[in-house]
């Protein structure tokens, strides 16, 4: 059963993988990319990791529909009705990546794995928690400040209006002078 | 107490949403309910606009009611659900997350300008309900501390979760309707473009669709039972009657807010979402998390 | 089923993605094959967790950071690409280096 499981997920994930490059559509070659990284989830599963997978299976999806749009706002031919290609250097870029993919295969075939050791936990979720939030803590809260930092940047970097345009030059507007108008009592 | 049901439920849950979501639409009607449109769209030819993506149309309209259908894999009638998976909510999330491939999909596909626009509307209002959303379902699971549905039902046999965590059930309720797109959240197939990602939708394509919706709302208001209004526990009946009294009630109660409240604007929903419930959500987490350590 | 098995599918996901990430010209088709490259990390990291070291949870960390990085990178390459396409009308990694001045 899980034998099975792997090999439909992994062909299927390649597959998809590869054809994330090949398809003109950019909605297409998102939803592609959307499912070799499902199935990648669907692996984590039949591992064993049931939230890690489930959960990457949320984030992937959330994170692709959003890829979608701006795959659309910043693509030439996003529907991919007229034929062009977008591409460099793929001589180069096809020696290199079976150049790796040889000699990944290589050195996992050679290498001398250790020995399983120990059993998987019966609740690996709980495994996970009671780590992250003990002997690697330290890694969590690098983790979060990563995220904080990047909710910053982002925001930086993607918007043009700071609180001068906002709320004029003395900063004194009552209301701010925004072109979408919110929800919060304006 | 959870104990998973035969194998055959598997079969009988799609016919058993499929039922509720008709006498839903049927009470939505006020009249002989669905079944003609229902048997109109069956027989009406399917029309196809210039340059679709056939394709991606029939996998979003057939992924929106799969969606459901597998959301609901973990909700327990009475106390069995199909599945008890130990990642019950996490689940759910994931599974009901991908409603918005679903909509955003069926709105490109067509290669129609007003599809599209309401393909993009779900995915603001996606963003906009998501994360407060996420808050309130974890609160949930932080008041039972598990992540398994039948756990957090169990956690409630005394006190209701919607008792204790009023701002997390009524965070619930709005992305239920929400992620839904039904109701006051009805913008992504709004009248003001024409039916919005469905606008091209027609036949069966349609039905599955719009269908694909009401399960999910049925989906979505059912989970409400085991995670905030005590699952199965009540006094005199059995377990599955009160599940099914509480999700007739919860529907029931969305229904209400359907006639009474006009649609919301996407963009005027995502400030109050993220500047209003957020914290609210945050605030609620942080309570629950404090009584639970306290107890 | 073995490890190598799993380790060759993750290399084989990393290896399409960095194809993709090597030839594609435009930012946005890049950032999806960095993502098929991350694919391949956390499908390899589970694999270790679960065929060498199964009783420290070092593997499931392993993946949160994995995860983390995918939403990290989204997040902070559609910002840039905002901002080049912003400032410069630009969204292909060969004009970004061609119209540097």
């Amino acid at each position: 059963m899980s034998t099975a499981a792997f090999w439909a997920l992994a062909v299927l994930a390649v597959a998809s993988g590869i054809m994330v490059f090949r398809f003109d559509s950019m909605a297409r070659a998102t939803f592609s990319l959307l499912t070799a990284l499902l199935c990648v989830g669907g692996e984590l599963i039949v591992l064993g990791l049931d939230y890690l997978g489930v959960v990457t299976v949320l984030m992937m999806t959330i994170e692709m529909a959003i890829m979608a749009v701006f795959m659309i706002m910043f693509m030439m031919n996003p529907a991919g009705l007229m034929p062009m290609t977008m591409l460099h250097n793929r001589r180069g870029a096809a020696l290199i990546c079976a150049g790796s993919f040889t000699s990944l295969v290589v050195g996992i075939l050679l290498v001398p794995w250790p020995r399983r050791v120990g059993r998987a936990p019966a609740d690996p979720t709980m495994d996970l928690g009671m780590s992250l939030m003990g002997p690697q803590m330290l890694t969590m809260m690098t983790l979060g400040m990563a995220l904080f930092a990047t909710i910053v940047a982002t925001v930086v970097l993607a918007t043009r209006r700071g609180r001068y345009d906002r709320y004029g030059d003395d900063l004194r507007a009552a209301r701010p002078d925004d072109p979408v108008r919110g929800g919060v009592g304006r | 107490m959870a104990e998973p049901a035969p194998p055959w439920a598997a079969l009988v849950l799609p016919l058993a949403l499929a039922l509720v979501a008709t006498a839903l639409a049927t009470a939505d009607a006020r009249s002989t309910g669905p079944g003609r449109e229902v048997l109109r769209l069956l027989v009406q030819q399917r029309r196809i606009t210039r340059a679709a993506d056939v394709p991606l149309v029939r996998l979003a309209t057939t992924l929106l009611p799969v969606a459901a259908v597998l959301a609901a894999a973990v909700l327990p009638l009475g106390f069995r659900p199909v599945s008890d998976l130990p990642d019950g909510i996490v689940w759910f999330n994931a599974m009901e997350a991908l409603a918005w491939a679903a909509v955003w999909l069926a709105g490109w596909g067509p290669n129609s300008t007003l599809s599209l626009i309401g393909g993009y509307r779900f995915l603001a209002q996606g963003l906009a309900y998501e994360l407060p959303h996420m808050l309130a379902i974890t609160t949930a699971a932080l008041g039972a501390q598990s992540l398994r549905v039948g756990a957090v039902a169990d956690a409630q046999a005394g006190l209701w979760f919607a008792v204790w965590m009023p701002a997390a059930f009524g965070i619930y309720l709005l992305s239920a309707l929400a992620m839904a797109f039904w109701g006051p959240f009805d913008q992504p197939v709004g009248r003001d473009t024409a039916g919005g990602a469905a606008a091209e939708l027609s036949g069966v394509d349609r039905l599955v669709f719009l269908g694909g919706r009401r399960l999910l709302l049925v989906v979505a208001a059912a989970f409400s039972v085991p995670l905030f209004l005590g699952g199965g526990h009540g006094p005199l009946l059995p377990g599955w009657a009160w599940t099914l009294i509480k999700t007739a009630a919860v529907l029931g109660l969305l229904l209400w807010v359907r006639r009474r409240v006009p649609t919301v604007r996407t963009e005027r929903y995502m400030e109050l979402s993220w500047v209003v419930l957020t914290p609210l959500a945050v605030a609620q987490a942080l309570v629950v998390a404090v009584v639970v350590l306290k107890k | 089923m073995n490890l190598e098995l799993f380790l060759i599918t993750a290399a084989a996901l990393f290896c399409v993605g960095l194809y993709g990430a090597l030839t594609q010209q435009s930012i946005v088709m890049l950032m999806m094959g960095l993502e098929l490259m991350l694919g391949g990390v956390i499908l390899a990291a589970g694999a270790a967790w679960h065929h060498i070291a199964p009783a420290a949870a070092d593997g499931q960390v392993l993946i949160v950071v994995a995860i983390t990085a995918m939403a990290v990178e989204m997040a902070i390459g559609f910002a840039v690409v905002t901002a080049l396409f912003r400032s410069r009308e630009v969204d292909t990694t060969d004009m970004a280096a061609e119209l540097r001045e």
